[in-house]
């Protein structure tokens, strides 16, 4: 049976934890939306910043707004993020490693 | 107004979809007569379709999958005799278009409609039991899982009698399963049907991961959990990992055909290999999602038939946690001849090589378990040793089809094909048989007839080696898969043989419909007065049969890996003597039902492009889900007297004349 009064032991934050999260995010939304706009000409660097940018906001949020952190509590909560970004990263990767190849083989030239 | 549908698409002139489509509407009108005449629709409703009990849930998950087993096995046969039929030249009695049908909906219909709700159904009844817990994480959950399951499985029976199915082989591969190649809505059937029952068990995942995390009896660390569970535990970890592939590839492929997007076609930057790359990344973990609880099932069946403890738990344990990651880096071998180099193919061969390791070691546990053991020969015990035999054989097939080279010799044969009935009918059926049989005094009260249940095994065995080991060969000799009719007598004989098997296969299965109906009617001696009818060894053992709907009356406190055995040996009275305290239970819930229904609408009308219904069945589905997110009456506690009552009828069932004791059940079985 679920234990449906036990939410409240678990720590949802303060308004000031939030607001950083948010001014954060909005910077580093901010940053890589004005590199594309101002650029004249954006490179392949552009797309890696832009990449960047986009994990270092997840992580923010993870931590600003998911409260994902060392303590013991979050323990299990890492633990299946952990394992996510492993799955994620093998399902990824390799598909792009597969399809590059695919796309090698079996591209006529 | 009506979309897509019109009279045209009732196929009344094909004689044999007439006749089963008769059966079908008076075994299901003399089915809802019987129920009226009975008056048992209000029990059917507040006892069953509404409720939230996990035992309850497994139940009907598993009655649907032997409901289905007919289906696919009809399926099957119909196969099986066309392939006899028609290997001369002849036509056979299927035409084309009905046999792609045909090969597709028993794909289909045995991996996510047989198999699945076997192995769901049984993590249902066994888990919360084997963990010490009163029901799952989220009851409402867990009943909403089931039902968006049985949509589903009436969607992929609608398709029978209106319209068509998909032709497209079971994970219906574009461009083949694009608009264009696939106009009619059998694509549109198997998108809607996989997409609505995926939901339901991604739901069933999250379920029983928070369950099997957060609710374990006190005391009851990982490492003491029963195995079963952890398999389970795994299970459901790839589930949520693994269904979301689905899932979205499925949209894509939905996105393709209904608003003319270009994911997976050759033009517009489209690629059709990237959806068979996707599919499979979910197709690999999906058979051990199958496959893994299966594994549970044994070790829990030989531990307690060998009257010892498992040996090597540890390194099971760990087997199984390895296979849960390996099982996300092999699924490229499901492909290795559509042309990606020989570095990716060497790497997906040898991890494929790789995840066979694992799987030995559980073998070498169950056979060091069993050494010196006193195994009693109970029907689980057969199904468990046809298994170690013969997933022992497929696995070995499966090595040699992950070598590259070999590979691309038999990719496509009837040697593959053969290789995976190995594994799942060897694997998964044997083990759903074994678990059936094993907990079903626990689920029901009384057990099942172990005479027609070696009967069945023993056809089933047998049957499945003369159905498979001549596609074996046939696969060397060049034949591939789903193929209507060839002229070519060499084959023949090895097709006759293939299909006295699968006649073997259903005298098994007839014998399993038998053995519940026997079992039914001779419940009274077939009665489990003890709670404990085999000896065994973990938790859910020591509560009575039938488990009462709260499972159990004290919470248990765990010290030991096999705990109820170890209670045993301390004398287990030690916490009968406790006074009963109130027990937090959820109510039954008709939600479940209503939104599975509005979602069944949904599906049906976008399958034949009725828009307004779809927008009723959508909003539907969102009201009553937010209807029933603002209801607060949810949970209830069951009395001390209630409680007083349950427990001290569940004692005097004990102290019936003709209580038996597990050592006289299995002398007699």
């Amino acid at each position: 049976m679920s234990h449906s009064n036990d939410h409240h032991n678990d720590s949802h934050g303060s308004v000031k934890q939030y607001v950083i999260g948010l001014i954060l995010s909005i910077i580093l939304t901010i940053i890589p939306f004005g590199m594309v706009m101002l650029m004249d000409d954006p490179g392949v660097g552009v797309i890696w910043a832009i990449f960047g940018f986009a994990i270092a906001q997840v992580f923010v949020q993870l931590y600003f707004f998911l409260h994902l952190d060392g303590s013991k509590e979050q323990s299990w909560n890492v633990q299946a993020l952990l394992f996510t970004l492993v799955i994620v990263g093998i399902v990824v990767g390799g598909s792009l490693w597969i399809m590059v190849e695919l796309n090698q083989n079996m591209m006529p030239i | 107004m009506l979309g897509k549908l019109t009279l045209e698409a009732i196929p009344y002139h094909e004689p044999i979809i007439v006749i089963v489509l008769a059966a079908v509407i008076l075994g299901g009108a003399a089915l809802a007569g019987l129920i009226t005449y009975m008056r048992k629709w209000t029990y059917l409703w507040t006892e069953w379709l509404t409720s939230v009990d996990h035992k309850k849930i497994g139940m009907m998950y598993i009655i649907v999958a032997l409901v289905m087993l007919l289906r696919g096995f009809s399926d099957a046969i119909m196969m099986r005799s066309q392939q006899m039929l028609a290997s001369t030249g002849g036509e056979g009695y299927l035409p084309p278009e009905h046999y792609d049908q045909i090969f597709t909906a028993h794909g289909v219909i045995m991996i996510f409609f047989v198999a699945m709700p076997f192995v769901i159904g049984l993590i249902n009844v066994v888990v919360p039991l084997q963990i010490g817990a009163r029901d799952v994480a989220f009851p409402f959950l867990n009943s909403l899982s089931f039902w968006l399951f049985v949509v589903g499985v009436i969607l992929v029976n609608i398709s029978l009698g209106l319209g068509e199915f998909a032709k497209t082989g079971w994970l219906a591969y574009p461009p083949l399963s694009g608009a264009n190649y696939s106009p009619g809505v059998g694509v549109d059937y198997w998108i809607w049907s996989l997409q609505i029952s995926g939901v339901g068990t991604l739901l069933t995942g999250v379920n029983f991961v928070a369950t099997i995390l957060k609710m374990r009896a006190p005391g009851m660390s990982l490492m003491k959990m029963p195995v079963f569970t952890w398999t389970a535990l795994c299970a459901n970890v790839l589930i949520i990992a693994a269904f979301p592939i689905l899932t979205a590839t499925i949209a894509m492929l939905t996105l393709d055909r209904y608003l003319d997007f270009h994911f997976f076609t050759n033009d517009l930057g489209g690629n059709m290999m990237m959806y068979v790359n996707l599919i499979w990344a979910w197709g690999h973990p999906e058979v051990y999602i199958l496959v893994l609880p299966v594994f549970g099932v044994f070790s829990e069946v030989i531990a307690t038939f060998s009257k010892k403890k498992l040996f090597g738990y540890t390194s099971l344990v760990w087997a199984t946690i390895v296979i849960t990651i390996l099982s996300f880096v092999v699924w490229l071998h499901h492909f290795f001849t559509m042309g990606a180099g020989a570095d990716v193919n060497a790497f997906f061969g040898i991890a494929t090589m790789i995840i066979s390791i694992p799987t030995g070691v559980k073998i070498f546990n169950w056979l060091f378990t069993m050494y010196r053991g006193r195994i009693e020969m109970t029907s689980p015990v057969l199904w468990t040793l046809g298994f170690m035999v013969t997933f022992t054989i497929g696995g070995m097939t499966g090595v040699l089809l992950a070598v590259p080279g070999a590979n691309y010799v038999l990719h496509n044969s009837l040697f593959l094909i053969a290789h995976f009935h190995n594994v799942i009918i060897g694997g998964v059926v044997f083990g759903a048989m074994a678990g059936i049989t094993y907990w079903f005094p626990k689920a029901t009260g009384f057990m099942l007839c172990e005479k027609w249940g070696k009967r069945s095994f023993w056809f089933w065995i047998v049957g499945f080696y003369l159905a498979f080991m001549p596609l074996y060969i046939l696969g060397f000799m060049g034949m591939t898969r789903r193929l209507q009719h060839v002229d070519n007598p060499l084959w023949v004989p090895y097709l006759v043989v293939a299909f006295i098997g699968a006649v073997l296969i259903l005298i098994g299965i007839v014998c399993t419909v038998i053995q519940i109906v026997v079992s039914i009617k001779n419940r009274d001696q077939l009665q489990d007065t003890t709670g404990d009818i085999w000896g065994g060894r973990t938790l859910e053992w020591s509560t009575t049969s039938p488990a009462p709907f709260y499972n159990f009356a004290h919470e248990p406190q765990v010290k030991e890996l096999d705990e109820f055995w170890e209670m045993k040996e301390r004398g287990h009275e030690e916490a009968a003597k406790k006074p009963y305290a109130p027990i937090h239970m959820p109510r039954n819930a008709a939600a479940g039902v209503i939104i599975s229904g509005f979602s069944l609408i949904f599906g049906f009308a976008l399958i034949w492009h009725i828009w307004w219904l779809a927008i009723v069945g959508l909003v539907g589905m969102i009201a009553s889900f937010i209807v029933r997110s603002f209801n607060y009456d949810t949970d209830y506690y069951v009395s001390v007297e209630e409680v007083e009552r349950v427990e001290r009828e569940g004692r005097e069932r004990r102290s019936l004349p003709g209580a038996r004791t597990p050592t006289d059940t299995v002398v007699q079985g």
